[in-house]
């Protein structure tokens, strides 16, 4: 039965709960990681979606960053609320989503991957010559205010935390329970067979263009949270093509099978970039390339499929011993 | 009696290819129809036309009375006129209960409602009651992949009468199936399709099946229909012998209603 | 138009379109043969580029004549040819070709991660200028203007890869047999044709164009880190406007992007990027398959 408050439910529920009380414990350096980590784990949730209906986008930075820069143009007329900030970065976000999803939606496989490609680098190549946007130096993000209220020093930064993991919830939560309805359920319908979903009464377009449409949304939340947790930006590390393979990295890296796991792959790339970069500046793109190549050869389904590897050798392991135990007895 | 389906000069040409010419006929609730003919000859392409997969170069298509040419494949199933595939079209990562799940969730649903959740008890039951009729409740949790092909044939002809329709299309339901089983699959789908009321309509190149399921037959040769008669005349018909079955083939005595 | 201002656009585009075309023939002949999007190409140029101009630099400090630089490019591109070719392709290719494509596009970006830090330890972050063949060949005039007569040469050596690669795979027996692979890898292995070869023999010459196209491009540029990543996204438009799989492709692709960018910024500098990549989109939406696609076996 498909019962809305599932295991997935409590999990994501028991993270947040769990999250904002560590929010009170956290040194400033773990809470960036936690925030870059959501941000990048929402692009990635994103990616799960459009992955189980089998298209990959290796150009999700586009929205990334749209999200990420409409902070930046807001912030030039003045405003400042993060509310505000969170809604609009989302929203244009989306809009350029649904616009772009009518084209897009016609295509498949590496075509969709590369022209998806092609649009981010378009507007990484708007951007990195537009002076009023500060081209390839990108631009400070100053501080947001809460609904008005003035936060400093560390309150501001666990406000901002508590906002990020609240917003970081819901949306996980919705592409969770999207995905146990009919329409979730096309992204497998249209990745199996579209000819008979067709044939089933819907169109395969239509649900490739509304999953186009939440990806879009989703990456550009994630922008808003990097733009404002990083206080800066800039097409480089926002839009251009390796950020878009950075984001298709942690869907490899979770797995396709929960959208909680898409989390704490964000936690173990944004860990293993951090940490990498600090210790061996020289050889982090080293680490990462590598874990990523592990992933491909050995872990294909992931990091959650550990879980599901793990539960079948124990279960494998009591049939066995249970096994035993009957011919023990049987001997006797 | 009603009329389910009309269609007037029905063309099809593909460039300098002719696939369908001047093909007039209809349907009456309630009657069998058998679609004959070697490989080539327009069957599936008239099936495709009917169904909207693809559109005619010219003539009408009347479904319950409504005109449905130009529309697509899902705006004529969703009128209640749907098909099955002669290579099954299911979701093959999936077990046949989810398979069935999807198909009655785009069915029941639509615009906002589909975001309701897919999996709930009530849809359950209707699943397994659909399962049921088609006898496939045995492989319920089996993966489409890992079906016996009867058995998929019978998933894919399955999803396609949820919504109960009016009319179905089979598209060489037996196709692939050893001859042992070819009769009794048959029966299964035709009693199914009885139960449901639903008028049957199906290509066939094994005439036995025909004789025995079929009211009348459409024999189709180079995008034309030949003969449109009931069963035991268009066994004997001089075209139908010479250019769908063979001279050879000796009609089985069949006293008229085919489901025994 | 300014004639002059046209002869400028003119010259620099083909110079920029030459190092882009022996960049982008070795992508489009992977994938044609291979069915592989290869990212680690940008990392190929990379080391080209690195390799020849610390060669050229060592050499030259050693006091050696400056023509020997064009030999030492040659053999640059040859070795990291042969050593990465086979690494990559035996190393990591071989096991993932049955795989999604898309997972084999983020291993090869995966390894192209991977090289671009061992060209970090190898030679540092520090730039490498190896100017000694672009300066022993002085420059000529075209119609009041001066331009180096190397990057002359690279645009002639463009056009000689290209007439080679295409009387290779017109007139050689292998020529065919690559054919053949592109066509359709099954009726090939049913044929007889040992596909495991013909993809680690295509990958090689792959690698090395891609090699030859950094390492000839060297004395031009700053050898630096992130010429790798530039490279391979401008390869990957250049194929897509061509056509995947296609060497006239690659050559027409990579005048189109050439010249387009050399107008813009010569024109219109704020518009270089968005023109390159303008186009890529709008190929993509028109004509998905690319200026030439090759040959298209249809499936019944």
């Amino acid at each position: 039965m498909s019962r809305l408050l599932d295991k997935t439910f409590w999990g994501l529920t028991a993270g947040l709960v769990f999250l904002f009380l560590l929010n009170f414990f956290l040194e400033e350096w773990m809470r960036t990681i936690g925030l870059q980590t959501l941000a990048r784990g929402l692009v990635a949730i994103g990616l799960l979606v459009l992955w189980r209906t089998g298209m990959v986008s290796f150009g999700h930075a586009l929205f990334f960053g749209f999200g990420a820069y409409t902070v930046a143009m807001m912030q030039i007329a003045g405003v400042n609320d993060i509310f505000v900030l969170l809604f609009c970065g989302t929203a244009v976000a989306g809009l350029l989503a649904v616009g772009l999803g009518f084209l897009l939606r016609q295509y498949r496989a590496i075509f969709f991957a590369l022209l998806n490609m092609a649009f981010s680098m378009i507007l990484y190549g708007v951007l990195a010559k537009v002076e009023s946007l500060g081209s390839t130096d990108g631009i400070g993000i100053s501080q947001v205010t809460f609904a008005g209220v003035k936060l400093e020093g560390e309150t501001y930064r666990m406000g901002l935390f508590v906002v990020a993991i609240v917003f970081a919830y819901i949306s996980a939560l919705a592409a969770h329970w999207y995905l146990k309805s009919t329409l979730g359920m096309m992204t497998m319908a249209v990745r199996e067979n579209e000819i008979r979903v067709e044939y089933l009464g819907y169109s395969a377009e239509k649900a490739i263009h509304a999953k186009y449409i939440i990806s879009g949304l989703l990456a550009g939340m994630g922008g808003v949270i990097m733009a404002v947790t990083v206080g800066h930006v800039d097409p480089d590390s926002m839009v251009y093509w390796p950020v878009s393979g950075d984001f298709v990295f942690i869907t490899i890296l979770s797995g396709t099978g929960n959208v909680g796991a898409t989390f704490i792959g964000a936690l173990v790339y944004e860990l293993l970039r951090t940490y990498a970069f600090e210790f061996a500046p020289e050889i982090w793109q080293l680490i990462l390339g590598g874990a990523l190549l592990l992933i491909i050869m050995f872990l294909p389904d992931g990091l959650w499929s550990i879980r599901s590897e793990w539960r079948n050798r124990r279960a494998i392991a009591k049939s066995r011993s249970s096994e035993d135990q009957a011919a023990e007895q049987g001997h006797d | 009696m009603t009329r389910v389906l009309e269609v007037h000069d029905l063309e099809k040409n593909f460039g300098g290819v002719v696939a369908a010419h001047d093909i007039t006929v209809n349907v009456d609730a309630g009657e069998t129809i058998g679609i004959i003919g070697a490989n080539g000859a327009g069957k599936t392409t008239f099936v495709n036309m009917v169904t909207g997969y693809l559109p005619p170069s010219a003539g009408t298509i009347e479904f319950l009375g409504q005109n449905v040419v130009g529309m697509r494949p899902r705006e004529v199933t969703k009128l209640g006129l749907c098909r099955s595939f002669q290579v099954p079209q299911v979701f093959l990562s999936e077990t046949v209960f989810d398979n069935m799940l999807v198909a009655y969730g785009i069915a029941e649903r639509s615009g906002w409602g589909l975001l309701t959740p897919l999996h709930t008890e009530d849809r359950e039951q209707r699943v397994d009651a659909h399962l049921r009729r088609y006898q496939i409740s045995d492989y319920r949790d089996t993966a489409a992949a890992a079906l016996p092909q009867g058995v998929r044939k019978l998933l894919d002809i399955a999803m396609a009468t949820v919504r109960n329709p009016k009319l179905i299309m089979l598209d060489e339901p037996t196709s692939g199936i050893s001859v042992e089983e070819k009769f009794g699959l048959m029966d299964i789908i035709m009693q199914a399709l009885r139960e449901e009321e639903t008028t049957v309509m199906f290509i066939e190149h094994d005439m036995e099946i025909v004789e025995r399921f079929v009211d009348r037959v459409w024999a189709f040769y180079q995008g034309e229909i030949i003969c449109d008669a009931p069963t035991a005349a268009a066994m004997v018909d001089d075209k139908v012998r010479e250019f769908v079955i063979g001279q050879e083939y000796h009609p089985a005595h069949v006293e008229g209603d085919a489901d025994a | 138009m300014d004639f002059e201002l046209l002869i400028v656009i003119l010259v620099d585009g083909l110079v920029y379109s030459s190092y882009l075309f022996l960049v982008a023939v070795g992508l489009t002949v992977i994938f044609g043969v291979q069915k592989v999007l290869n990212v680690t190409h940008g990392s190929f140029y990379a080391f080209g580029a690195y390799l020849a101009a610390y060669l050229i630099g060592l050499w030259s400090r050693g006091g050696l004549p400056d023509a020997g630089g064009f030999l030492l490019i040659l053999v640059s591109a040859l070795i990291l040819g042969l050593i990465l070719g086979i690494i990559i392709e035996r190393g990591l290719l071989k096991f993932l070709y049955d795989r999604d494509e898309h997972i084999v596009v983020l291993a090869t970006f995966a390894a192209f991660l991977v090289l671009e830090d061992v060209i970090l330890l190898i030679w540092g972050t520090d730039p490498y200028l190896a100017f000694q063949p672009l300066a022993l060949l002085g420059n000529s005039e075209i119609a009041g203007l001066i331009f180096d007569n190397y990057a002359l040469t690279m645009i002639a050596l463009s056009f000689v890869v290209a007439y080679v690669l295409w009387y290779g795979l017109n007139r050689t027996q292998f020529g065919r047999i690559l054919l053949a692979v592109i066509y359709d890898r099954e009726i090939s292995m049913a044929m007889g044709i040992n596909v495991t070869k013909v993809f680690l023999i295509t990958f090689i010459i792959g690698t090395f164009l891609g090699a030859l196209g950094g390492a000839y491009h060297a004395p031009i540029i700053s050898v630096q880190p992130g010429i790798g990543v530039e490279v391979i996204v401008l390869a990957f438009a250049v194929v897509v406007i061509g056509g995947m799989g296609s060497i006239p492709g690659a050559l027409i692709g990579s005048i189109v992007v050439g010249i387009a960018r050399a107008a813009a910024v010569h024109q219109l500098p704020e518009i270089e990027l968005f023109v390159i990549y303008g186009i890529m989109a709008l190929v993509l939406i028109f004509r998905p398959e690319g200026l030439f696609a090759p040959i298209k076996a249809r499936k019944i």
